[in-house]
């Protein structure tokens, strides 16, 4: 079964974070990355630019067109993993260690229903 | 560039469409995958399954392992799509066209790293 | 990561707001600085025991504020009636604050601090270096450091300039929406100047201060948050995103600089440069173009160049034409002549920048360009004076080394075989 492993953080602390620190967090992930891949588990993985570069089109009676994020959280949607694993338990080790590899503030783990890969993006 | 497209749908409403009605969207949303993926701009896109079926842990000395969903909001995060755009603009037309005659939104944010891993779907 | 590193991380993240809310309860910064600080020193005993708090800044404008209370009863004599450990410990007040902690009032209350930094009566330096101290929370030492002054003189600057602010009248009203775009850009302007005393530094050996411009880039994406849908601010980001990708290319390991065209464009920072080209991208949308939009927009035809001669020069000097017409200035209209000059050839440029003399009499880059642009000229004569004008100029010995080596390439070349 596939998993979404949503990883979620506050966006100003990471961006107040010393450059070696944050380098730090990035060389942590691929580390989990590399397991992972041994494993036959990572799926694709992805990290998103800060809120402040997303654009949100809401929908329902009148389409609009608005800056920033569609939801105001506390703490933003900052990446996430693909991860195929066999149970809810293994799903919830592989999110463990990616929290641990970045000190997430939350992660949400959510299966996946249907998935297309399609093609190979670089 | 890469854009991940971010669904976000009101999941009771999601829910309750019948088997016609989800049929319907789904094949809407082929309609515009089919052509992107022909242009050789798809990466993965998936749909998630609502948010009862999600674990969040949220860290601390003592992380806590909380059933549902992280963000508690009005709509759901509820799938996702990879496309590669040439500007936002095109992106956001993508949007509108995956969302045609639906409710709900879709916020479009650029990657800034993207790995296309290894499994099969 | 560490859980200090992480901790102060948070701090530092949720300082302009919760200094911010704070300025607006007690109405007074010192007040408001101490405060804040109270509320740290709790959060570095506390946060590492009980995990972080919901929401860093709602917690520390309470913690803050309860402490700030505390102070003033205990100096009053009265009793305390709320045990620390007690009000830390519950959930409910926070929620409470939280609730009235909106979007709105952040956004006025981070602008307000950043604005009042921003006081007319202080010269540039005094309001950047008031903004890195009280908004960004950089330690006095930082902050001399990064201005090349002894930690004293910078301390008795940031001093002065405090007492001015606190004689004014601090704006605590709600600002109408007049007020609100006028604050926001004079604050856009003080980032703007952050950013350039790091990027071309005004003294000293150290061209490129790299932590001021990433701390201008942090306050921009601040506002950017706070202001989400404002094309300029768009823009402003984008301009720094932009320029500062390039950080690593403009000096070589001897410290010199190094011209655009002769840049490694392998080391500009791809990630940074992908941003700012969204953030350009989503500011047109609004079409309302500003002087931020237009230079990230010229900064942004550098970036997409995968070699220097594939750069658009006339798309550049039509930006440059319309920036000059929104925002007339002779150093624009100099930027408009090396554009010209790539278009047109040097003596359509010469001829554009003649009138300038004048006003850029004391200018390093106007002497700089002239000249390249006398010396592709054959005018070495010409172009040696002006070069010797640019190295009697120069700010910094990279700004003098870099002139040094057109009069070497001048020599070479213009010496008899």
């Amino acid at each position: 079964m596939l998993y979404a492993v949503l990883i979620y953080d506050d966006e100003e602390a990471i961006g107040a974070l010393p450059k070696a620190e944050f380098d730090r967090l990035i060389a942590n992930h691929e580390g989990v990355q590399e397991k992972l891949a041994a494993d036959g588990k990572l799926g694709p993985v992805a990290r998103l630019m800060p809120t402040t570069a997303a654009t949100t089109l809401r929908q329902g009676g009148e389409t609009v067109l608005l800056d920033g994020p569609f939801a105001e959280t506390k703490e933003q949607l900052l990446g996430f993993y693909i991860v195929d694993c066999a149970s809810l338990e293994e799903a919830t080790e592989a999110a463990g260690q990616i929290g641990r590899a970045c000190n997430a503030r939350a992660l949400e783990i959510r299966p996946v229903q249907l998935y297309h890969p399609g093609i190979g993006l670089k | 560039m890469l854009y991940a497209i971010l669904c976000y749908h009101d999941e009771a409403k999601v829910d309750a469409w019948t088997r016609e009605e989800d049929e319907a969207v789904l094949a809407k949303r082929a309609l515009v995958t089919d052509e992107l993926e022909a242009a050789g701009r798809l990466g993965p896109s998936m749909r998630l399954m609502s948010t009862p079926s999600a674990t969040s842990v949220r860290s601390g000395t003592e992380p806590m392992v909380i059933d549902g969903p992280f963000a508690e909001t009005k709509e759901q995060l509820l799938g996702l799509y990879v496309v590669d755009c040439a500007s936002q603009a095109d992106a956001v037309e993508i949007a509108r066209r995956l969302g045609r005659d639906e409710t709900g939104g879709f916020e479009i944010r650029p990657l800034k790293l993207y790995k296309p891993g290894a499994i099969k779907a | 990561m560490t859980e200090i590193g992480w901790i102060g991380a948070a701090l530092t993240g949720a300082r302009p707001r919760a200094l911010g809310a704070l300025l607006r309860y007690f109405r007074d910064l010192d007040t408001a600085e101490e405060a804040f600080q109270e509320a740290c020193l709790r959060a570095l005993r506390l946060w590492p025991v009980k995990g972080p708090p919901r929401d860093p800044a709602a917690w520390l404008v309470m913690v803050g504020r309860n402490a700030a209370l505390d102070q003033v009863r205990r100096q009053s004599k009265t009793e305390r009636f709320t045990d620390d450990a007690e009000f830390e410990d519950s959930e409910d007040p926070e929620a409470a604050l939280v609730e009235g902690l909106d979007g709105a009032h952040y956004q006025d209350d981070v602008l307000r601090l950043l604005f009042i930094c921003c006081h007319p009566d202080l010269p540039a330096t005094q309001q950047i270096a008031l903004a890195l101290r009280i908004v960004s929370g950089l330690t006095v030492r930082e902050i001399a450091r990064a201005f090349l002054v002894g930690e004293r003189a910078m301390e008795q600057r940031i001093t002065r300039a405090k007492r001015r602010i606190a004689e004014g009248d601090l704006p605590f009203g709600t600002p109408s929406q007049d007020e609100r775009d006028q604050r926001l850009a004079a604050v856009a302007a003080m980032v703007y100047l952050l950013f350039n005393e790091g990027y071309a530094a005004s003294g000293g050996d150290a061209h490129i201060r790299l932590p001021l411009c990433e701390e201008a880039i942090r306050l921009a994406r601040l506002l950017l948050r706070l202001f989400p849908a404002d094309p300029e601010i768009m823009g402003l980001l984008a301009l720094l995103l932009l320029q500062h990708s390039r950080a690593l290319a403009r000096l070589d390991a001897d410290g010199t600089i190094v011209l655009l065209e002769d840049q490694d464009r392998a080391l500009w920072d791809r990630a940074m440069i992908a941003e700012g080209l969204v953030l350009i991208d989503k500011a047109v949308r609004h079409r309302r173009r500003g002087p931020y939009q237009l230079q990230a927009a010229t900064a942004a035809l550098h970036a997409r160049a995968a070699r220097p001669e594939d750069t658009d020069w006339a798309e550049i000097g039509q930006l440059y034409a319309a920036l000059e017409r929104l925002q007339p200035s002779p150093v624009i209209t100099l930027n408009r002549a090396v554009a010209v000059a790539k278009v047109d050839g040097p003596e359509a440029a010469l001829a554009l920048i003649e009138p300038l003399a004048e006003p850029l009499a004391g200018y390093f880059h106007f002497f700089g360009v002239r000249g390249a642009l006398l010396s592709q000229l054959g005018r070495t004569d010409e172009a040696r004076q002006a070069f010797d004008r640019a190295i009697a100029l120069a700010h910094t010995p990279a700004e003098a080394a870099h002139i040094r080596q057109h009069l070497d390439r001048l020599m070479k070349n213009g010496r008899p075989t």
